[in-house]
Order: structure tokens, then sequence, then C-alpha cells
């Protein structure tokens, strides 16, 4: 066990490093000019030329590249082009909003999908299944922004038109320990956009792996011992069903805590995923790479206790 | 909607009668598993209205210009004088000859809507068959050499599906310019890996089959194992998977597009008109709501429309139900993921 973590987090490592690399060489290769774009239109030749020097841009590429992998060994992010501050500090300013965003989606997005599978795996082909499809179906072809847009007009700009003004526009952001009630108000849109669109998934997946495990012989065993309905689904079919639902909340949880960048833009929260295609737009690259770098590790890290937690649920997994 | 009438009424007569002709021709010889697949097709009432609905889009697509001149309403180019009221703000629906009103510069939301179908369309078919080719031949390789050349390109495929990819989709569009070619590149690369896993996983199944080793035995050599004898059962499980990726890609289309690094502005996509929509407020509904509908139209229909032809395909969706009605056992995605489990192991009869 403990040798096959190492190993995974062995391998997790050069994934990293695959992924930083490709980042900074496609930067290089689409020659950008990080110094220009912050010198500003009306600067001359010799301000670009000194901020270049200012950010180390003046070395050929594969020296850049060593003094990144060198800091970056010694988990130093570097600072940022723009912003003028240690990267490390400023993702962790951003991190704290994709972890409320993450947690609270998440606990919605996994008991409305669980809900809404077992309802349909009881009865297929009932009205329940039925509509629980059509649930899946519009859940899939719903674009994140759409969903977003629609629950801010209807529940902020008609809300508000009306006189009610229970939900905020996009663009406010209270950080919990300033005021949780606006928090939480800031945040219930959100959680309802990321929650609705990945809850489609669950319920389709819970329902099929629902369904595989119904069909097993030692259900029927259950049945026939004389189990309630009740107790067949929760304690013998959903125990063994659970495990592909485990391994995709752990990656889809992982993902948003790298930023959600779509529900960020939506609703205009400075998290990760927001501030991520802020820095895009700036030519940004130190804030770019931490960003892709804690967005990918998240999803490593998530593959590895995901794989881990396997073994632990279902005792017919074995680590190798 | 007023949609309603053509998505239901207008196809189905079309399909059916061209399904039934086919019936009469071929009652005699038997059937062959595309005619069964259209026949248990033709029942299905979802797949005529999502079919319905694609075809509807396609028409939009094909007609704009005609639309266009139609209304005598450009698609590019702002019209503040007769397209916006006295203060400067959009038309509603019907407002001055503008069926579904006008945006912020005074452009019809209607032909717009109809050239960013063009947009959409193109990119969701052709990065999907893009993806699909790629996914399959590289699949279809991987899985059939073994050894070193799979765990180099299976490797390959976990690492594509690995990426934070609306994240590098969105450097990559900075870096090299938003634009049209580079949105179906994209989204193409991000896509192929799902598909080539599958046809991997049925690569490996196949080729251990007799039919294959007979090839072998009369001297077919591996090309024309891989792609004679083999590809042909791997198109069923192929079209289902490309009806569902088409959707996807529309969706990601539109995501880009949304976020700014997709196909520019001015063209008219309908992720480029939600994002204008944003950017002018709520009060002017038309202009967020008309390109959503349309969006959605197309997605869902692209979704229904895979779900029922993997259905379709599944020579024993029915049966497998009947059985385990009898024994009071689960039913639909069960069997359905065991249809298609089975659909991807087992060969269709070639």
């Amino acid at each position: 066990m403990i040798r096959y973590i190492i190993r995974r987090v062995i391998q997790g490592v050069f994934t990293l490093w695959a992924i930083v690399s490709l980042v900074f060489l496609l930067f290089f290769v689409g020659q950008n000019d990080p110094a220009r774009a912050l010198a500003g239109k009306a600067a001359t030749v010799k301000q670009v030329q000194s901020i270049r020097v200012a950010l180390g841009l003046n070395h050929p590429v594969w020296q850049q590249y060593l003094i990144y992998l060198n800091r970056l060994i010694h988990l130093n992010l570097g600072t940022s082009y723009k912003l003028r501050e240690s990267v490390t500090a400023l993702i962790g300013q951003w991190v704290p909003i994709d972890i409320a965003l993450a947690v609270g989606a998440g606990i919605i997005w996994l008991v409305l999908g669980l809900s809404i599978g077992i309802l349909a795996a009881r009865r297929p082909r009932s009205v329940w299944d039925r509509s629980a499809t059509v649930f899946v179906l519009t859940g899939l072809s719903t674009p994140t922004f759409i969903l977003g847009l629609l629950l801010l007009y209807i529940f902020f700009y008609i809300l508000t038109t009306h006189g009610i003004s229970i939900f905020p526009g996009a663009g406010t952001w209270t950080p919990l320990h300033v005021n949780p009630l606006q928090w939480l108000r800031d945040l219930i849109l959100p959680w309802i956009t990321l929650a609705l669109i990945t809850a489609a998934t669950y319920a389709r997946l819970s329902r099929s792996s629902l369904l595989d495990t119904l069909g097993e012989d030692y259900i029927r065993t259950a049945r026939a011992k004389g189990l309630s309905e009740r107790r067949v689904m929760y304690r013998h079919a959903l125990r063994a069903a659970i495990t592909p639902i485990v391994t995709q909340f752990g990656i889809d949880l992982a993902t948003v805590l790298g930023g959600a960048i779509i529900t960020e833009t939506v609703f205009g929260l400075p998290g990760l995923g927001q501030n991520v295609v802020l820095a895009i737009s700036r030519e940004d690259l130190p804030v770019i790479q931490g960003i892709v770098l804690v967005a990918a590790a998240f999803i490593v890290a998530a593959n590895i206790v995901v794989d881990v937690l396997y073994a632990v649920i279902d005792p017919r997994v074995r680590l190798s | 909607m007023s949609l309603t009438p053509l998505e239901t009424g207008l196809p189905p007569l079309e399909e059916a009668s061209e399904v039934a002709e086919l019936g009469s021709a071929r009652a005699i010889e038997g059937r062959s598993p595309l005619w069964l697949a259209l026949a248990r097709l033709r029942t299905d009432r979802m797949a005529f209205l999502a079919a319905g609905a694609i075809i509807l889009m396609a028409l939009l697509a094909i007609f704009a210009p005609l639309i266009s001149a139609a209304t005598g309403h450009d698609p590019l180019n702002p019209n503040l004088l007769t397209g916006t009221n006295s203060f400067g703000q959009p038309l509603g629906p019907g407002q001055g000859g503008y069926i579904l009103g006008t945006d912020n510069v005074g452009r019809d939301i209607l032909v717009r809507i109809a050239y960013g179908a063009r947009i959409s369309l193109l990119v969701g078919v052709l990065s999907t068959v893009i993806a699909s080719v790629a996914g399959t031949i590289i699949g279809v390789i991987a899985g059939y050499y073994g050894g070193w050349i799979d765990a180099v390109l299976a490797r390959l495929m976990d690492t594509v599906l690995s990426f934070p990819y609306v994240l590098l989709a969105i450097v990559l569009a900075s870096v090299y310019g938003p634009s049209l070619s580079l949105t179906i590149g994209v989204i193409a690369f991000f896509s192929w890996a799902a598909i080539g896993r599958i046809v991997r996983g049925q690569t490996l199944s196949l080729r251990e089959k007799e039919y294959v080793e007979a090839a072998r035995s009369l001297g077919a050599g591996n090309l024309r194992i891989m792609f004679v004898e083999i590809l042909p059962n791997l198109v069923a499980p192929v079209i289902v998977l490309g009806t569902l990726l088409v959707p996807t890609a529309i969706v990601f289309e539109a995501t880009l597009d949304y976020l700014g690094v997709g196909v520019g502005p001015p063209t008219p996509t309908w992720g480029n008109m939600l994002a204008d929509a944003q950017g002018s407020g709520f009060q002017d509904w038309w202009f967020w709501i008309f390109p959503s509908l349309t969006l959605l139209i197309t997605t869902l229909g692209f979704n229904l429309l895979g779900d029922s032809v993997r259905d379709a395909l599944d020579p024993r969706t029915e049966r497998i139900f009947a059985m385990r009605r009898k024994s009071g056992r689960g039913g639909a995605d069960g069997a359905d993921q065991e249809a298609e489990e089975r659909l991807l192991g087992e060969a269709q009869p070639g």
C-alpha cells in the first residue's frame, strides 16, 4: 500500500512537470512579449528593455526555464508581473473561494444526483425514471454559463425589480469572516449552478451502477432472506454501487478546487478560475503557471486519493 | 413555441416513407443489422423529435443568407439608425420588423442566430469527425499491436484525458489568437482520446476473434486486418460516441466564445451573442433568451438522438427488458450499459 502510494506520487510529480513545461513552452512558441504588454502602448524601446531585464526575460528561453524549475523546486511560484505580489500569496487569497464553491456545490450535487439516481433505479421505466432521464439529458445539454445567466435573471433581476433583493447580482463577494450571512447569499446561486449541471452526471452514473448491482445474485439472496426493500437498496446495493461515484466525486471536486472558470466568470467571483482568465489576458505568466500547477496538482492528488479509497471501500480491489 | 409543429410534423413524414420503401424492397431479402436499427429507430418518437430539431437548425444554417436577404438585415453591420429606438435601446421582438428583436447595436437577432447555427454545427460536426477518425485510428493501432506501442499510446490518451482542458484551451486561444480553425482543433484535440480509449478496448478483444485468425491464415497483412476486418465492427460504437460528442463540442465552442477565446467577435456565434448580452444587462431579455434557447434545442436534440441511436443499434435492448421485467430485475440503463458493453465487446455480425 505505502509503496503503491509512493509510486503514484512520483508519477504525479512527472505529470505536473509535463503540464507546467507544456504551458511554459506554449508561451514562448507563441512569441508573446509580456514586457511590452506591461509597459503599455506609449513606452519607449528602452523602457520595454528595462522591464524585460527586471523580469528576467532577457535570458535565453532554456535559461529562463531552468531558473523557473529551480524556483519551483524551492516551492517558489515567483512574482506576478502585473500585481507585483508573490504568486503563492495571491493563490492563498483566491483559493478560499474555490474551496467554498467546491464544498457547497459538491454536497448539493452528490445528494441531488444520488437521490435522483436511486429514485430512477428503484422503478426503471416508471414516470420517475423518465423524469430522471429528462433531468440528465437537460443537464448534459445545458452550458454552465446559460444556467448561470438564467438563475441570475430569475433570482437577481426579476426578484430585485419586484423589490425582493435576496440574491446579489454578479460581481459581489464577501469573505466568510466578514459577514457569514452575506457570504452565503453570494454563494447560493453559484452553488446551484455548478450543482445542477454536475448532478446530471451523478444521476446517470448512480442509476446505471445501481441497476447493475441490483441484478447481482446476492441481491436476490438478500430479497429471498426476506429483507425489506429499503434494507436491500441501502445496505446491500448502494454500498457496492457507490465505488464509481466516489471516483467521479473525487475528480469533480478537485476540478472545481482548481478553479470553476465558467461559474466564477458568470458570477464575478474572484477565485482561481476568474483570475487565471484575467492573467491570461494580461500575459501574466507566473500567475498562469501557478494556477495551472495548483489546478493540475488537485486533480493528480484526487486521482491518488480516489484509488486508495477504492481499495478501502471495495475489498475486491487490490492495489499493485 | 412556434417551432413545435415543424419539429414533429415535417421530418417524420419524410423519413417514415423512406424507411417504408426500404422495408418493402428488403422484406424478401432478409433484414440487415442497419435495417433493423432503422426499424427500431422508426418507432422511437423521441428520435423523430430530436432529428426534427437538428434538421430545423441545419435549415436555419443553410438558409441564413436567404433570411438575411429576405429581411434586409445584415448579420455584421451595426444598425443604430433603424435597429434601435429613439433612446438608442434595442428593439423588442416584433418591433420594427425584427421578429426576435435586435441587439445593443441594432443587429437582427434572428439573422445572427441563423448565422450562428452555421458556426455551431460546423464546429460540432467537424471537430467530432476529426476526433472520431483520429481516435479510431489510434485506438485500433494501440489495441491491435499491443506491447510498447500500446503502452505509449494508452499513456498518451490518459494524459490528454487528465488535462485541465478548459484552462489549456484558453491558454492556446490566447497565445495563437482566437479563430475558427483553432477552436475546431482545440476541441478535436481534447476529444479524440475518449473515443480512442474505447476503440482500443474493443480492438483488444476483436483481434482474438476467429475471423481475424482466418484472415491472417489467408495471408492478410496487419493493415488489412486492422482496417478491413476489425474496423467495420467498430462502426456502431463510434457512431454512438460521435453523436454524443457533437453536443459536447457545441457546448465547448459556445463556452470558449462566451469566455472570449473562441471564434472572436464580430462573427455571429451563439456564444458571442450571449457574451454581448451579459455585458449589456438583463432588461432586454430577448437578447439572450433566444440564443440560449436555440443552443439548448440543438444540444438536447443531439443528446436525445444519440441515446435513441444507441438503443436502436443494440439488437437486444428490448429482449433484455422483457427478460428483466419478468424476473423482476432492473431495466433500462443497466441493460443499456450491458448492451453497450456487449455492443463494444462483441462485434455486430460483419
